[in-house]
């Protein structure tokens, strides 16, 4: 925040300069307001900052009209910044990109030891959803041996890690949990109340299970080491509440209720505000367990490991089979094969894997397990390689060794696959091998259907330990270990294959 | 044994077989010359159907293919054919990821379904043959040229055919590698098995074949008995030819 002046200033001085000598400058245009940037993340959804259906080019929710309503008390101009969510406390303690996160951050202990938080601006509880016709589900304690879905780093994912017995399955944005709810991939949803209501007037059937609990507060985060901006945010939000304002916002979001009116008389002697981030910053923080750690995340590489082998067995022999329908296929199969090579290499992965994921269940009802889901996208997006692969590895071979085949009686099918096949496989080996290691990082998408994988457990876990470096290099090791051991069954497998 | 009447083959606008007949008995060497580009390599390969002639007939035994009709596009009728022809080529085309055992046993295994031991018997017999018995776990990549070219012999006659097509078997070889698979051929030939060699070791030609065709544009200019071919050639294409390999009649 406090380089933000300074630019301006130099901005201001420079562009007064600037008219002065070009001698075109009008009357002293009205003071430019200072910009306050306010980080937040869009996916975030509804009734926090979402683009309405109807009109997808306007910004609203409660936050957004919150930052604004804030910014015109504290007399800046207000400018939103895009986001990763999990990302945005590293994002602000890194500096630079935004100077303050109104964004649904709750005001815990854990995120106090790292950002300054303002006095709260809204009241949650976790909210249980689940299936209508699932009656017996009322509580935590009912889903032992159930899947439930959270947003990855919040209350609700800490609530039910600790509750044991549950399935935890973790998501990046506030949405697609309840599509797998309804599609009957997860038993249950924990999230912030606010979501569940919004979430639950267009999803008939669905419903609460028991009543909020674990209430909580939303904060605005401020760098540690801000305290004069934390005061005026402070006093801006207690304006904001005692005028009403607040009250008008959140009504048109329909999420006024007592909880929001006590926020009037709150009181930071609970948690300690404005020096606590000074406070914890300062004791050191306790050493990371890492062999605790490395177990964890070895269990994440089982994950990679299965989704990448699996994907690439797939591969394998689709790309085969494209290889030679575009090699030896009729004219039309031909056609085909090039047309799904063509657009499967040509088409971003993700997009294919949300395509395959949510777009066939809603369209078409066929509700693929994310297990499934992710071996089937990786499994045909590499096929369009592993086909030119080993459509290289035919084409090297000499026509000499088809026709030395073929005189000596064997048939086209025999020479394919006695004289052919093995030798374009050793050709294409290298290729596929490459493939197979940028398989094991690309896997690390499916991270957004829900699946815990090697990078997404490295995320969630530097996160909580505030550690990239020790973490980083042991998620390195171990991608490193993976494709060093991929590497060598290639090489081995060449050997076989021998020439 | 062998009959081949009118035979035709055209790439694109270019005639390469213009009405080629030959007829070959059972144990005859046949030695086939003639300018490059003249269509003697074409030859051999419609006669196992690896190039698909236009027009013409052939007969190999109880094999008869008449082109361009239903029946020459059979799958099975082809096989039969190849079945009944061995073909040796100037780049010997080994498998490479094939010991030359492997190589020997491939067609004998997978397509006349023999069984291992037997398949195998029949192999060493055959690489003892070509005089590389010692040889037989080697990768071809291991051989020098002369020895792949005399595994390659071994692997066609595996499938004991009734006549061995070679279509320039020591072009690709070194001078010195080259007596070791003449030797293999000499001795084929004098135990009576049919040869159609594409050559031009013309005298090798001399030494082995009992006839001699010479081809050019696609036509056969002259054939006869090797001596009369060689020694007294008639026409002056022949004659021209002769003279450019410095071939001294005797």
């Amino acid at each position: 925040m406090r380089r933000v002046p300074t630019l301006l200033l130099i901005l201001l001085a420079w562009t007064a300069g600037l008219g002065s000598t070009a001698g075109t400058a009008p009357a002293p245009e009205p003071a430019i307001r200072q910009v306050l940037r306010w980080a937040n993340d869009a996916e975030g959804g509804a009734p926090y900052i979402f683009h309405p259906p109807d009109n997808p080019d306007q910004l609203v929710g409660f936050e957004v009209e919150l930052a604004q309503a804030l910014c015109d008390r504290l007399g800046y101009t207000s400018q939103f910044v895009q986001y990763n969510w999990a990302n945005l406390i590293p994002g602000l303690r890194q500096g630079g990109n935004y100077d303050i996160i109104i964004a649904a951050l709750e005001r815990t202990p854990e995120n106090l030891a790292q950002v300054a938080m303002s006095r709260p601006y809204f009241t949650f509880g976790q909210q249980l959803v689940a299936r209508t016709q699932d009656t017996n589900i009322q509580s935590l304690k009912d889903l032992a041996g159930r899947r439930i879905g959270v947003l990855a780093s919040t209350l609700s994912h800490r609530l039910a890690t600790q509750q044991g017995g549950v399935e935890v399955r973790v998501y990046d944005e506030n949405v697609n949990y309840f599509r797998d709810l309804e599609l009957g991939r997860i038993d249950a949803v924990l999230t912030d109340s606010p979501i569940a209501t919004v979430q639950l007037k267009n999803r008939p059937n669905l419903r609460t299970a028991g009543p909020p609990f674990a209430h909580a507060h939303y904060a605005i985060a401020v760098p540690i080491g801000s305290p004069e901006l934390l005061t005026r945010i402070n006093e801006a939000l207690g304006s904001l509440i005692q005028d009403g304002t607040l009250e008008r916002i959140y009504r048109r979001y329909e999420l006024w209720d007592p909880q929001q009116a006590a926020l009037a008389t709150w009181t930071a002697e609970a948690v300690p505000t404005t020096t606590s981030g000074a406070a914890t910053a300062a004791t050191k923080p306790a050493p990371v367990p890492m062999l605790r750690y490395f177990k964890i995340l070895l269990e994440a590489a089982v994950t990679t490991l299965w989704v990448s082998l699996t994907s690439m067995a797939l591969a394998m022999s689709w790309g085969l089979g494209l290889a030679l329908a575009r090699r030896h296929g009729p004219k039309p199969l031909r056609w085909m094969a090039t047309l799904y090579i063509e657009v499967f290499r040509g088409t971003p992965l993700l997009l294919q894997l949300y395509f395959i994921y949510f777009g066939l269940a809603q369209q078409w009802g066929w509700k693929l397990s994310a297990g499934a889901a992710a071996v089937l996208t990786l499994g045909l997006n590499y096929a369009a390689n592993e086909a030119e692969n080993f459509r290289a590895g035919l084409e090297a071979i000499p026509r000499g060794q088809t026709e030395a085949a073929l005189s000596l009686g064997l048939s086209p099918a025999l020479t394919l696959r006695r004289i052919l096949l093995p030798q374009a496989l050793r050709i294409s080996l290298p290729g596929i091998t490459n493939d197979l290691i940028a398989l094991f990082k690309d896997s690390s998408i499916v991270s957004v259907i829900g699946l815990v994988e090697l990078t997404k457990e490295f995320l969630i876990r530097s996160l909580d330990a505030g550690d990239y470096i020790g973490l980083g290099i042991l998620t390195a090791a171990i991608y490193l270990a993976m494709g060093h051991a991929a590497s060598r069954a290639a090489r081995a497998l060449e050997r076989r294959l021998r020439t | 044994m062998i009959e081949i009447v009118g035979l035709r083959k055209r790439f694109g606008a270019v005639t390469v077989l213009d009405g080629v007949d030959h007829q070959q008995a059972a144990g005859e060497v046949v030695a086939l010359i003639g300018p490059s580009g003249c269509g003697k390599s074409t030859l051999l390969r419609c006669l196992n159907w690896l190039e698909t002639p236009d027009a013409g007939s052939l007969r190999l035994g109880d094999v008869r293919i008449e082109a361009g009709t239903p029946e020459a596009a059979d799958r099975r009728l082809r096989q039969q054919l190849r079945r009944r022809t061995g073909m040796i080529f100037q780049q010997f085309h080994l498998f490479p990821h094939r010991t030359a055992l492997e190589n020997v046993m491939e067609a004998p295994v997978h397509v006349d379904r023999l069984p291992l031991s037997e398949a195998r018997e029949l192999a060493m017999g055959l690489l003892s043959k070509v005089g590389l018995a010692d040889r037989a776990q080697h990768l071809p990549s291991q051989l020098s040229g002369g020895q792949q070219q005399r595994v390659a012999i071994a692997r066609a006659l595996a499938m004991k055919p009734q006549i061995l097509l070679c279509d320039e078997p020591t072009s690709a070889l070194d001078p010195e590698l080259r007596g070791e698979v003449l030797t293999v051929l000499q001795t084929l030939a004098s135990e009576g098995m049919t040869l159609l060699l594409v050559t031009h070791e013309l005298a090798f030609a001399r030494d082995i074949a009992h006839r001699v065709v010479f081809l050019e544009g696609g036509r056969v200019v002259e054939s006869g008995p090797t001596r009369a071919v060689l020694d007294q050639p008639r026409h002056p294409r022949l004659q021209e030819f002769l003279g450019k390999h410095r071939f001294t009649p005797q």
